[in-house]
């Protein structure tokens, strides 16, 4: 097997095992990341939710929010799939990218 | 690290994109000059990786979680522009699609982790491993070291845009507009909550993917 192939499965083992990014989590009672707190959370942080904060915090809706499925039903089974399944779309996404952008960058110089 | 929308004022991510675009104009260019085709699948692998590491939320007991961002081990193997844009899109992905980060806030964080990721990363590792044979301890021993400092120093800089909020960004009574924690709890929150676990998980992480290349493909440690 030729390195990059290699590589390529460690991504790949990397994707399978993204659950423990959030299992792990849990089980040591750790909440979120400092300073990514939603609305809800800033208020109990702050005792205030800041205005300007108010109208841009929800700007932009993401059709995969915090790489879970769109779907009411929540339990670590269900979590974890959607998070290996948004560690598969998120990586493909990116590998076509930076192939577009490698493409764009190379063209001068595929001759040589 | 991911700021979300919301936490900084107008003036600060807008002056963050304007940091940020003429270092991504500059990557494009160095890496237009010294890309090969062959090269490519190694930029995808970068920015794939650096996606997925970032999933990996590692906890504080009873606290926080951070991650790693590959933006050191990128730069090794890459160079500093190469890590640049590939942590750049695999930012620019989770906030458009799993609203990771915010739109406002991308510049600021493509600056924090690809941009000063990448190049105090790649600063560090240089000095310490200068001269050395690719297979030595020194290599491994600078890449876990850069790889700390380097993010520590992302999250100085992150904290740092977090804790100017209040100065910079408030109503006319007084109340903050943005990100409402001072300088005083923002800069000790960030930077040592990654000096005390999620560094050292970074250096962790390169330090073993530099000894796997430097034990079955010493060639990719020879530039």
């Amino acid at each position: 097997m030729n390195i990059t192939k290699k590589l390529w499965l460690g991504i790949g083992i990397l994707a399978l095992l993204s659950p423990l990014g959030i299992i792990i989590p849990k089980w040591f009672g750790a909440e979120g990341a400092w300073g990514e707190w939603g609305l809800d959370e800033i208020k109990k942080a702050a005792g205030f939710v800041p205005e300007g904060m108010k109208r841009i915090a929800e700007l932009w809706k993401a059709p995969l929010p915090d790489y879970a499925l769109p779907v009411e039903s929540k339990g670590l089974a269900i979590e974890s799939f959607g998070y290996v399944l948004s560690a598969t779309i998120g990586i493909a996404l990116v590998v076509v990218v930076m192939y577009i952008i490698a493409r764009l960058l190379g063209r001068k110089d595929k001759a040589e | 690290m991911h700021i979300p929308d919301g936490y900084l004022g107008p003036a600060t991510y807008g002056t963050m994109y304007a940091v940020t675009i003429p270092f991504w104009a500059i990557a494009a260019k160095k890496l237009n000059k010294s890309l090969k085709a062959k090269q490519a699948p190694y930029l995808a692998l970068g920015a794939a990786f650096s996606f997925v590491i970032m999933m990996f939320n590692v906890p504080i007991i009873g606290g926080t979680t951070g991650h790693a961002t590959g933006a050191t081990l990128i730069a090794i193997l890459l160079g500093p522009w190469a890590a640049m844009i590939s942590v750049s899109v695999a930012l620019i992905i989770q906030a458009l699609l799993f609203g990771d980060g915010g739109i406002t806030a991308l510049g600021a964080n493509c600056f924090n982790m690809g941009v000063i990721g990448g190049l105090a990363g790649y600063g560090i590792y240089t000095l310490i491993a200068a001269g050395s044979e690719v297979q030595s301890k020194r290599r491994w021993i600078a890449a876990a070291i850069a790889a700390y400092f380097s993010l520590s120093i992302s999250a100085l800089i992150t904290g740092i845009e977090f804790g100017i909020q209040p100065i910079f960004e408030k109503s006319a009574s007084g109340q903050p507009l943005y990100s409402p924690f001072p300088l005083s709890v923002a800069v000790p929150a960030m930077l040592g909550e990654h000096m005390v676990v999620f560094s050292i998980v970074e250096a962790v992480v390169t330090a073993l993917v530099i000894k796997y290349f430097q034990k079955n493909n010493p060639e990719m440690l020879n530039s």
